[in-house]
């Protein structure tokens, strides 16, 4: 009994990893990207619910939820680039707009998403690995959606991109040094909006995959601050693309330790478990940021390090 | 320069999230009439639950005659909640206002009654005492444990594996009643089964809803119902992974066509009437309302296309002695799930007891704890 507890448990764990931990790889890994170039934004959190409604809102009208994921990511790059754009005009704090950003994004999308609550718009498909196995929570578990393969591949390609590539050392030199990029002829601005937009894109199909795959439907309560913890994750991630992947699923997994634990009958201090993602970006914001020192691995540029 | 700038620019944005937010608070509803009616929902008013089933009863009310009615959603259990009513009274001249959610009531409620004593409270869900609260608040509920316990019987003679799963909110008498009414019912059917419950911890957290429902479905729950304000998720979940489901708040039955057993459902019409007839007549305010099946306050959603005619005998054999009023759920003696005694043998409770609204804890046979 205690060990099929426990083997239940560890599913339920690898499960939500994969499950829970999903959006919060898109956002982190655009959120990575943008501050790659120098660049924070915490508005990601806005363009996530924005990407959600749009991405449901399309899949409804359309009956293609792919649309709906490529209309989010839309909805997502327009955002961003607006970020973007904001952003490089003089002395425009990033932060400061980020923050009108998530309220901009999330009323919008309350807004214009009234409609779309109680339709069933249809959803994303997934991929069945669990085949070999009888055992239908096996089987369920690794009902893998298609966005988490292309989520984990966009990681592996971002972290070469970054490294191996004209354009990634171009993102990287201004997002360490501005003055040596101008220096060097490339524009900081426009690298940066390019950055920031395609961070949003890659947030805004965050938010189709929670729309449309898991938990699968549009509420105003859709989104429970992953746009927000995304941007801490990247900094746990240490702004390293492969990073992101290992910290997306971690805090999938933290996601699912309350309901987990209570459904094999430990009922105790369950508001404590279901603040373990919260609790963890905390513990790694106060871990990690303090003032009197650099991060390692931080874009020099970045108005946290200035 | 740049100081005033940035206080320029501070504002700005300030003024755009607050022109995002406006029109998604503030939902008018025109018409011409005497009496102005409030109604404030804690989130959206289509949800296919708890805020929708109010909703659709203030639809109701708005066609009655010599009525307006105004209605705010999405209004947190905060201090936002007494700025609405604020609003409603001083702008709107709101007269009769319905708080519809559980967490409005205190302080909120109490608190803005006793500042318009002329205004009548009609709260949904709390527990109005005499001497402690005042005269122009009342609280109306319905007994939906008495749906739910129907739930129970359906869900035990449908049931496979003898274990069910019940997703809740917050630990609070209502939901513990639900919950409770649900596992009795089914173990009348069954005295073996269990119900394993979880605390998501708030009203609409979609993504911890689904996470819970595939946690009760991987130990072996084979139906599952909720007390959240949107059994969306749960229902659409459960019938991707082929598990049965019993609704709440409003029909479900829509989005599981396979899978759905019956629900338990509102009609607040009923109270809501009661309310907006008595302020009409200038009678004094309905302090203590309550009501179940029998008066209409409640109701079952038809049985799904699973259901056996030996389920169907059964619950409705138990929703005519319901009807007829003479059915107890919470008798003695009853045990919780620490197995003491929690109503001693040889006590009933009738729906109308008072204790049950104070119920704090969980019957045998749940697998859980508060």
């Amino acid at each position: 009994m205690v060990e099929s507890d426990l083997s239940i448990f560890l599913l339920a764990l690898l499960a939500g990893a994969i499950r829970v931990g999903t959006p919060f790889l898109f956002v982190s890994l655009g959120e990575c990207l943008t501050e790659k170039g120098g660049r924070i934004n915490l508005g990601l959190e806005g363009i996530l619910v924005t990407g959600a409604m749009t991405g449901y809102a399309v899949s409804y009208l359309s009956g293609s939820p792919w649309l709906g994921v490529l209309a989010a990511g839309g909805a997502g790059l327009c955002l961003g680039l607006v970020h973007g754009v904001i952003c490089s005009l003089p002395r425009v704090n990033d932060i400061a707009f980020g923050i009108a950003l998530i309220l901009f994004g999330t009323g919008l999308a309350f807004f214009l998403g009234k409609d779309f609550i109680q339709p069933s718009a249809p959803m994303l498909p997934s991929i069945p690995l669990g085949g070999w196995s009888d055992d239908t929570r096996v089987r369920s578990a690794l009902n893998v959606n298609v966005l988490f393969f292309i989520g984990v591949a966009l990681a592996f390609v971002l972290h070469w991109g970054l490294r191996g590539t004209r354009w990634g050392l171009v993102l990287r030199l201004v997002g360490d040094h501005e003055d040596s990029a101008q220096a060097l002829g490339y524009r900081a601005a426009g690298v940066r909006i390019v950055a920031t937009g395609v961070g949003g894109f890659l947030a805004g199909v965050g938010g189709a995959y929670l729309s449309l795959y898991y938990p699968g439907s549009w509420n105003e309560g859709l989104s429970s601050g992953q746009g927000l913890m995304a941007v801490a994750l990247v900094i746990f991630a240490r702004w390293q693309p492969i990073n992101c992947l290992w910290a997306a699923l971690l805090f999938g997994a933290a996601g699912a330790v309350g309901p987990a634990l209570q459904a094999i009958g430990i009922g105790w201090g369950y508001y404590l478990f279901n603040a373990i993602p919260y609790v963890l970006t905390l513990a790694v914001m106060v871990i990690t940021c303090r003032p009197d020192r650099t991060l390692s691995g931080a874009p020099g540029e970045l108005s946290l390090n200035r | 320069m740049s100081q005033l700038k940035r206080r320029d620019f501070l504002k700005a944005a300030g003024l755009l999230g607050a022109s995002a937010a406006l029109p998604v608070n503030l939902l008018r509803a025109a018409g011409g009439g005497d009496l102005t009616v409030g109604f404030l929902y804690v989130g959206a008013r289509d949800d296919f639950g708890y805020n929708q089933s109010h909703a659709e009863a203030a639809a109701v009310i708005k066609q009655m005659p010599g009525i307006k009615v105004v209605e705010q959603e999405n209004v947190p259990e905060t201090v936002a909640v007494q700025r609405a009513m604020e609003a409603m009274i001083r702008q709107d001249g709101a007269s009769l206002i319905f708080p519809t959610s559980f967490g409005y009531f205190d302080p909120h409620v109490l608190k803005v009654a006793r500042r318009f004593s002329d205004v009548r409270f009609a709260h949904c869900g709390g527990l109005w005492e005499e001497g402690k609260h005042p005269m122009n608040v009342g609280s109306f509920f319905g007994y939906i444990d008495e749906a739910q316990y129907l739930n129970g019987v359906v869900a035990g003679h449908m049931s496979k594996s003898a274990k069910l799963g019940f997703i809740a909110a917050k630990p609070i008498p209502q939901v513990l009643r639900n919950l409770n009414a649900f596992t009795l019912g089914a173990r009348s059917v069954n005295p073996d089964i269990t119900t394993s419950v979880i605390f998501t911890g708030d009203w609409s957290l979609p993504v911890k809803e689904a996470e819970a429902a595939n946690s009760l479905i991987d130990s072996g729950c084979d139906v599952l119902t909720c007390h959240v304000d949107g059994p969306k998720v749960l229902v659409e979940t459960a019938e991707k992974r082929g598990v049965m489901t019993c609704g709440y708040h409003a029909s479900q039955a829509a989005l599981a066509p396979e899978g759905y057993l019956t629900g338990a459902e509102w009609n607040w019409v009923t109270p809501y009437k009661k309310h907006v007839q008595a302020a009409q007549a200038g009678e004094p305010m309905i302090n203590f309302l309550r009501g179940g099946l029998k008066e209409g306050f409640v109701k079952t959603s038809p049985y799904g296309p699973k259901v056996s005619a030996e389920a169907k005998k059964n619950a409705d054999a138990v929703k005519a002695e319901m009807m007829s009023g003479d059915f107890v759920i919470f008798g003695g003696p009853l045990k919780n799930n620490g197995g003491e005694i929690v109503i001693p043998d040889g006590t009933d409770y009738k729906q109308t007891a008072v204790e049950l609204e104070r119920m704090d804890y969980l019957v045998e046979g749940v697998r859980g704890q508060i």
